[in-house]
């Protein structure tokens, strides 16, 4: 009896998980299927393979512009937040200071708050101050949710530093600048990559906010979302989501490969500086 | 060699919030001395070691270095280089990376450092080891790259933080004598903090016992050993037997003592500790190898009493054993060197104990 009731659960338990890896992945294998595929409209069956879709999209300039910003705007929050947040974990994981609790839990709020109220927030104050809309009203906004992620990663690769390497290092001879760049960066360099990494990830395809704070150079997200307005442009908006698709994966392979050789190479075991993929 | 001052320590205070880690402490360390803090884990030893080092400021007090005060100067500034517990060993950098770390700073030419970093690495035993990664090493040989990182700076003194702990016994007793005669070669002062009182009596010139932030007593390690000044050094170091006993000055400037355990005997009046008249004393402190089991009838000591075997602990080279002394609360440990021919005595056997007055330490 109970074999059975073993046999069946069990059964259950693949169906269950079959059924989730499915409904998770599903919708994402339809983006490529239909970005080759030469109707226009979005149903099966598939009608027949094209490239025509991507040919689109290298002539759209309006596209490479949104792409452009989407790179600035990634890379300088990426670099902008991880610069603070190593700032930040540093500080955290090893002064003590007075409001240190209340302090880290402003940092880290953002990471809870509901994206929309971020954004009206930062919306009204920007205008208050009379400043323009501009790409750079973006990263800021893209910075603030960024920076709890960053201090979360790197605040890990601090822990895992041993005080006394520091020590050495001054006992040596060396300043505290030099103590940082010799012994400490080359350390938390795995961690570093990572939250460039991820960071990157986030404001690349953040959209309530950069919707709001955008002005008239919209990012990426905004784009597309603007083109799915005219059904005609939705197959060159499914092309455009197979690249990005393809390019968040081997960012994420990249990094990954990254984290684990600068691990091997420290004698570590890989699981221990902690990565996306365990 | 005419002795002269390295450090000195004056009137240092340490508080931690409440906690006094280090109530005044004095003391002078001279230069090529291997000196050792001795004492039980929080006793501030190693509180003491940071704040020559400089990584912890002194409360009150200061610390001096080469007849230089070093408040405000930082631990990149100072003449000292430091073994830490961990070996705190650069895990990204090679094994010559390491011991070269610090000579980057002095802007020496490729040819020189490679030079400097190759003699330091000979010099505890590991030529041809400067392309291994960190992690590749041993412990032993961790420890050995930390000590020659610190070599190589050609410090004044060298701090080590508890540099064997983390070694097994046999290496760690392997290292002991190599790491004293490498003081002895280079004759740089070395200051070790150790909870070990074997280590600190094998490795030192001189030792320190600190317990709860004070320095307890400061001697050569025969002096230490033989004479300690109260009876919590002397049980903090190797093993002491302590009788009850009363004294009397007695004719001549000699002290008469009674132990009733033991029995009566004339010292010379410089056995008492300074400071302490013959009335004062309450108890007597006695090595185990200071009293003797008087195997054959023939046989004498000094003084001779008898006891009775109560049991035995064999240790191969040494046998110690509990004898029942008379009029003696608990039995008093004796060691004996098991020579040819002889065999533990068995329990409950009458013997014959052999003491005088080289054997006994006074305490008030």
């Amino acid at each position: 009896m109970s074999a059975v009731t073993r046999f069946f659960s069990r059964n259950w338990l693949v169906t269950y998980a079959t059924l989730y890896v499915v409904f998770l992945y599903a919708p994402v294998i339809l983006l490529p299927l239909f970005a080759f595929n030469e109707s226009t409209i979005i149903a099966f069956p598939l009608t027949g393979f094209t490239l025509q879709w991507f040919t689109v999209l290298f002539e759209t300039g309006a596209l490479h512009k949104a792409v452009q910003n989407s790179l600035v705007v990634g890379v300088v929050t990426a670099v902008m937040s991880t610069l603070l947040g190593t700032c930040a974990a540093r500080a955290m994981v090893r002064y003590r200071f007075p409001f240190k609790r209340g302090i880290v839990g402003f940092i880290m709020v953002p990471l809870v708050l509901p994206e929309i109220f971020v954004a009206v927030a930062l919306l009204v104050v920007l205008v208050q101050l009379g400043m323009p809309l501009s790409i750079w009203t973006v990263i800021a906004g893209h910075v603030l949710i960024c920076v709890p992620f960053s201090i979360a990663i790197l605040s890990s690769a601090f822990q895992g530093l041993d005080k006394n390497l520091e020590e050495a290092s001054l006992d040596l001879g060396e300043t505290g600048w030099g103590t940082f760049r010799r012994v400490i960066f080359p350390l938390i360099l795995p961690g570093v990559i990572s939250s460039l990494l991820i960071t990157f990830t986030i404001s690349l395809d953040e959209f309530i906010i950069a919707f709001f704070l955008t002005g008239t150079d919209v990012t990426l997200p905004v784009y597309i979302w603007s083109q799915l307005r005219f059904p005609a442009k939705l197959p060159s908006v499914m092309a455009l989501g197979t690249i990005l698709l393809a390019l968040s994966v081997l960012l994420l392979i990249l990094g990954e490969w990254f984290r684990r050789r600068s691990a091997k190479r420290q004698g570590l075991d890989a699981s221990s500086t902690g990565g996306l993929i365990q | 060699m005419t002795a002269k001052p390295i450090i000195d320590i004056r009137q240092v205070h340490k508080s931690f919030g409440k906690v006094e880690a280090l109530r005044g402490v004095d003391l002078t360390i001279e230069e090529g001395e291997f000196f050792s803090l001795l004492g039980p884990s929080g006793c501030g030893k190693t509180t003491l070691l940071r704040m020559i080092a400089g990584f912890d400021e002194p409360t009150s007090g200061d610390v001096i270095i080469g007849g230089q005060s070093m408040k405000g100067i930082p631990a990149n500034k100072r003449p000292t280089n430091m073994v830490f517990q961990s070996y705190a060993i650069f895990p990204h950098l090679s094994v010559a990376d390491n011991v070269g770390y610090g000579l980057v700073r002095k802007r020496l030419s490729g040819h020189e450092m490679r030079e400097q970093v190759e003699a330091a690495l000979a010099m505890v035993d590991l030529h041809g080891y400067g392309d291994r990664a960190a992690h590749e090493l041993s412990g032993g040989q961790r420890q050995r790259v930390a000590l020659a990182r610190a070599l190589v700076m050609k410090p004044r003194v060298v701090l080590l933080d508890e540099p064997l702990s983390a070694l097994d016994k046999k290496l760690r007793e392997q290292m002991q004598v190599e790491l004293r005669a490498l003081q002895q070669q280079v004759g740089i002062t070395f200051i070790l903090v150790t909870h070990d009182q074997e280590e600190a009596l094998i490795m030192s010139d001189r030792i320190a016992v600190l317990f709860e932030g004070e320095i307890a007593q400061m001697a050569s390690p025969q002096d230490l050993y033989r004479r300690p000044v109260s009876e919590r050094v002397a049980s903090f170091i190797g093993v002491m037997n302590f009788l009850p006993a009363t004294a009397q000055a007695a004719s001549g400037g000699k002290v008469g003592l009674t132990i009733p355990a033991l029995g009566s005997i004339e010292l010379a009046a410089d056995s008492l500790p300074a400071g302490v008249s013959a009335e004062q004393v309450k108890t007597i402190g006695v090595r185990p190898e200071m009293l003797t089991i008087l195997f054959d009838a023939s046989d004498r000591a000094e003084c001779e009493v008898e006891g009775e075997i109560v049991g035995a602990s064999y240790y191969g080279d040494m046998t110690y054993y509990s004898v029942k002394l008379p009029d003696a609360e608990a039995p008093a440990t004796v060691s004996m060197r098991n020579t040819a021919g002889r065999s533990i005595i068995e329990t409950g056997t009458k013997v014959r104990v052999g003491w005088g007055a080289e054997s006994v330490v006074l305490f008030s």
